[in-house]
């Protein structure tokens, strides 16, 4: 298979019931940008709805974006869907305002970086490339 | 990676969801496994009924496509959704938007939404829009909808993949009536009029059927209009219905089967000619074959017609060069 | 017209630009190419008088507290009254949040103001899947009556006045305001306060919507009539620029699409057969003061210059409180940065200024940890404490519109009007707001303005202290902010029990009467009152209504 057709695929997805999409379409821009197939789920995602259009689309990356502050009980719950759908090999990180004391329980149950409010969107491509080639 | 193409389809024809996605991830990027899977699981396929939803850009294809699935859903019946957006042709980047439309069926075990960037590479977007079709197929779902944008200009050409054909408009549009004369019309089974709580839904009406004309019927078949608010769900059931007779017509008339050489003939053509172009641009060997050749030519050592000759024959008899 | 005198003037500078600044900038250029404000818009060298050649002192300007009050709203200003000082607080239960709302107003506060949790801001109800992980986390859990009753037990609710930052429910919210003063036996003419209610910006940027556009709109209209003849106190919209701004637009877009955005609801409240100047003094504006400050100060300038117009020579008000846009700001919670926090202070009391030296009514500024959590006491106070300064100590309320005539300052407060009715042309061939709300023409502007804005930053066309320049590690902790699961708890037993213990039968009643209503034309608030008062939820409200309305499917734009 052809390095050029080889495309990455990422799932941007909002769970949480904020309207807050500023940030996850300004990644989601970059990330077409750079080259990449960006899936958007749209505002207010339960994390069963996540997870199943994570598995159909079978993308490489899911990014999750929240700021409503209910990430410690949604982000648990997406995590283990992925487990019980056997797609917990895809590169799952996520954005938004996560507080330090939430990054380790969130990092050791899957979510391999967090990329706090600031970050060029550079970067989260770097990482995405980095990880997935 | 290896990837054990035997397991999945094995998988894949237990209904394994996850299998199904892998595999529409190797037809994308056109690879061999993919084409030997297909070839495992094309006994499976062809019971679906292949449903092509197609209009301008925001027209409401995927607003639509949802209101289709809950349809097809109350009378118990499986979906597959392919729903085809542009890529960026600079960078091969691409926003998929239309699952966000469907999203309360994201979660149903009988839906299965899939989208694609058009990619634009060589013909492999229709390519690979037949083989996901045949894996939905080959997953039992019993209808299958294929959303692309436009019509005639879409790299994806609906008609050789869908046997009905809903080809949707809007009010209001400027497009129209020079598109409708260029022959867009020929590719519409039923034609369906979106967002019909607009201003001018009835012209619309009216315009189509002019242009439509007097042999709309000359086929056996109406080439119903209908009018529909996606939004609302207004004149879906109406639609389905005539999606659904479509389909009997087809059956009854024997129809089904100028249809179907229709489709195989052009997928036939796709898979033969790409395989070839994609030998000739994306094979290393052969390409320096090709560029050889296009110098001979520049420097008149031989003639285009005799360069062409070589190139196929390396291409079915490969040879040292 | 361009006088001698001024004709004069622009010889001048070209005889300045060709001797005196081309020797210095052939030996040294400028720092940069193009100079830029934090909406991206280009700056001059230079302002003179013949940028403001066109200027009317008495058409343009003319005095505080007079038409087309430019220079202010009211004669005094400042001088007379500060600003108000309106800080803006509430988390958890109705009993946590009852309990902060009296220890206010044992301190002399006279004003509250109440923020929702999601659920209820949705039109959910606490037991709703899409409800979990958020209840009470980001305001007040809000289900039922019997939750309102609890919110203001002990508060007399014909004394105090309420602002409720609500929008896609907010005829639920003031029924369920209306009905909570019932049961303490004050009625409706007698409270006054606040709702958001302003639904066109949520399509436009905060994307808290629950029904389309146009049943959206008549419930609006349905509260303007209702509010006129029934709660004469309310202020029935506060429109708001707020969140378009920190959605990303530029300072021009959110002054344009707010503007817009109130003259669409008069329209609406015209249109029902509201006479303008019965409910126009009862709009008012919320405004966000980002950092570029004299684009800040010329936005709202202008924004007071445009509404007066407008309101005066297109739905001919007479009325003197028709004319005026007052308004509320809060310092830009965006420009917050979480590396080197405490510069965020400093950024916060820029935008104060710009705020103050606009002529704001009330003012609301960040502490420096507000973008993340719930701010520490020492942030909140000091974040007050820069507004006191700004009053007492800079000098800066000492006289009215200080600016007022600064070449530079008019020039741009010009520009930025003259851009507004560029976009009010667009908007209007569009087919006016609500259509192009449904076209995604608001949506693309803001998010096409929130991407250059972050390329820039990434090209570092724009230093970002602390982000992109003068880095150190220095970075905000963001702390957890607990919400005891004992919230939860008690906000799910509480609708349980409530659901138990009224009449459902007549509820149920009640809601397919709603909804005929919501099928035709009837005002829908005194139905809503009716079910609210037997204790129908916010959630059962709102799904009766969504039967008939659907909910609203946004355009994709990225
Ligand atoms: N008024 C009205 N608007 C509609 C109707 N159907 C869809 N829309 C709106 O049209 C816009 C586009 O709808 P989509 O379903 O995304 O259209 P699409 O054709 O799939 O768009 P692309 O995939 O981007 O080409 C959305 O804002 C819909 O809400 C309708 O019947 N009436
Ligand atoms: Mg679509």
């Amino acid at each position: 298979m052809t390095e050029s057709e080889r495309k990455i695929r990422v799932l941007v997805a909002k769970p949480g019931l904020d309207g807050h999409d500023r940030g996850a379409k300004v990644v989601a821009r970059a990330l077409r940008d750079a080259g990449f197939e960006v899936i958007y789920t749209g505002l207010r995602q339960t994390p069963e709805q996540v997870a199943e259009a994570a598995l159909q689309e079978d993308v490489d990356v899911i990014g999750l974006s929240i700021l409503s502050g209910a990430h410690m009980r949604l982000f648990p719950e997406i995590m283990k869907l992925l487990k019980e759908k056997g797609i917990d090999d895809v590169l799952v990180i996520a954005g938004g305002i996560i507080p330090e004391e939430d990054i380790k329980p969130l990092k050791k149950m899957g979510i391999k970086a967090i990329f706090g409010p600031g970050t060029p969107t550079t970067e989260i491509v770097e990482y995405i490339r980095k990880k997935i080639r | 990676m290896t990837i054990d193409t035997n397991q999945l389809v094995k998988e894949l024809l237990k209904g394994n969801r996850r299998a199904a996605a892998r595999l529409m991830t190797l037809a994308e990027s056109m690879s061999p496994e993919a084409h030997a899977a297909i070839k495992q699981l094309y006994p499976h396929t062809g019971s679906a009924h292949i449903i092509g939803v197609t209009g301008p850009p925001g027209s409401g294809k995927s607003t639509l496509v949802d209101k289709i699935i809950k349809e097809y859903r109350d009378q118990g019946k499986t979906v597959g959704v392919v729903a085809v957006d542009p890529s960026s042709p600079f960078t091969g980047g691409a926003l998929l938007g239309d699952r966000i439309r469907m999203s309360r069926f994201s979660t149903d075990p009988g839906v299965f939404i899939r989208s694609m960037g058009s990619r634009g590479s060589l013909g492999g977007l229709a390519w690979a829009t037949y083989d996901i079709v045949h894996i939905l197929d080959a997953l039992g779902k019993d209808i299958i909808i294929v959303e692309t944008v436009g019509a005639g200009q879409a790299e994806v050409n609906i008609i050789q993949i869908a046997e009905t054909i809903v080809l949707l408009s809007i009010p209001g549009l400027g497009d129209d009536i020079q598109t409708i004369k260029a022959g867009v019309m020929e590719i519409g089974d039923i034609f369906a009029i979106n967002k019909a709580d607009l201003d001018g839904a009835d012209r619309r009406y009216a315009e189509l059927e002019m242009a439509l004309g007097l042999d709309r019927t000359s086929d056996g078949w109406e080439h119903p209009i209908i009018k529909v608010i996606a939004t609302t769900g207004e004149g879906v059931e109406e639609l389905v219905k005539a999606i659904q007779q479509h389909h009997e017509y087809l059956v009854t008339s024997g129809k089904i089967k100028q249809n179907q050489e229709r489709r195989f003939c052009a997928q036939l053509e796709t898979i033969v000619e790409h395989s070839f172009m994609r030998k000739l641009f994306v094979d290393p060997e052969e390409r320096k074959l090709f560029q050889k050749l296009v110098q001979e030519v520049c420097e008149r050592k031989t003639d285009p017609y005799t360069a062409a000759e070589r190139l196929i024959l390396q291409l079915i008899q490969p040879q040292d060069t | 017209m361009v006088t001698k005198e001024k004709m004069d003037i622009s010889q001048q500078k070209r005889d300045w630009e060709n001797n005196t600044l081309k020797k210095t900038l052939d030996k040294s250029p400028e720092r940069r190419e193009r100079f830029i404000t934090t909406s991206s818009r280009p700056i001059a060298r230079l302002y003179t008088p013949t940028d403001i050649a066109n200027l009317d002192y008495d058409r343009d300007l003319s005095f505080p507290g007079q038409y087309p009050y430019t220079r202010g709203v009211y004669p005094t200003m400042y001088r007379g009254r500060l600003w108000t000082m309106r800080m803006f607080a509430g988390f958890g239960t109705a009993e946590q949040t009852n309990e902060r709302y009296r220890y206010l107003l044992e301190q002399g506060q006279t004003g509250l103001s109440v923020a929702f949790h999601l659920p209820t801001i949705q039109g959910l109800d606490s037991d709703d899947p899409m409800a979990t992980g958020e209840i009470g986390v980001c305001g007040v859990a809000i289900d039922s009556l019997a939750d309102m009753e609890i919110l203001f037990s002990g508060i007399p609710l014909d004394k105090v006045t309420t602002s409720m930052t609500i929008n896609a429910p907010a005829a639920i919210l003031l029924c369920l305001y209306i009905a909570a003063a019932e049961k303490q036996g004050v009625s409706s003419t007698q409270i006054g306060g606040t709702i958001q209610n302003d639904i066109l910006k949520e399509y436009q940027a905060q994307k808290t919507w629950i029904f389309p556009p146009d049943p959206s709109m008549r419930i609006i209209t349905n509260i303007l009539e209702f509010c006129t003849k029934k709660v004469p106190r309310w202020n029935t919209i506060s429109i708001s620029g707020y969140h378009i701004r920190e959605a990303g637009s530029t300072a021009v877009q959110e002054l344009a699409f707010t503007l817009a955005n109130g003259l669409t609801y008069v329209q609406a409240g015209v249109d029902a057969g509201l006479a303008v100047d019965d409910f126009a003094p009862r709009l008012s504006f919320f405004f966000d003061s980002h950092l570029d400050l004299f684009e800040e100060i010329a936005k709202f300038r202008a924004a007071r210059r445009i509404w007066a117009r407008e309101i005066r020579e297109r739905f001919n008000a007479e009325k003197r409180g028709s004319y005026l846009l007052r308004f509320h700001t809060q310092t830009a919670g965006v420009s917050l940065t979480a590396q080197q926090p405490e510069n965020n202070i400093i950024r916060t009391t820029l935008q104060a200024l710009a705020a103050v030296l606009g002529g704001t009514q009330s003012l609301h500024t960040n502490s420096m940890d507000e973008a993340w959590a719930l701010p520490t006491e020492k942030a909140a106070t000091i974040a007050l404490r820069t507004q006191q300064i700004l009053a007492h100590e800079s000098g800066v309320a000492n006289t009215i519109d200080p600016l007022g005539g600064a070449y530079f300052v008019e020039a741009l407060t010009d520009e930025m009007e003259e851009e507004v009715y560029k976009y009010f042309d667009r908007i209007e061939k569009l087919g006016g707001v609500v259509e192009a709300i449904k076209k995604g023409f608001f949506q693309r502007e803001i998010s096409d303005s929130a991407f250059r804005y972050q390329r820039e930053t990434e090209e570092k066309e724009r230093i970002i202290v602390g982000v992109n320049e003068y880095l150190t590690d220095d970075r905000l902790e963001i702390p957890v902010l607990k919400i005891d699961p004992e919230v939860e708890k008690t906000q799910l037993a509480r609708l349980q029990r409530t659901r138990k213990s009224r009449n459902n039968n007549k509820v149920e009643q009640l809601l397919n009467r709603l909804q005929k209503a919501a099928e035709g034309t009837e005002n829908l608030l005194p139905h809503i009152l009716a079910a609210v008062r037997e204790y129908a939820t916010v959630g059962e409200v709102c799904n009766a209504l969504r039967d008939v309305y659907g909910e609203y499917q946004e355009p994709i734009i990225f």
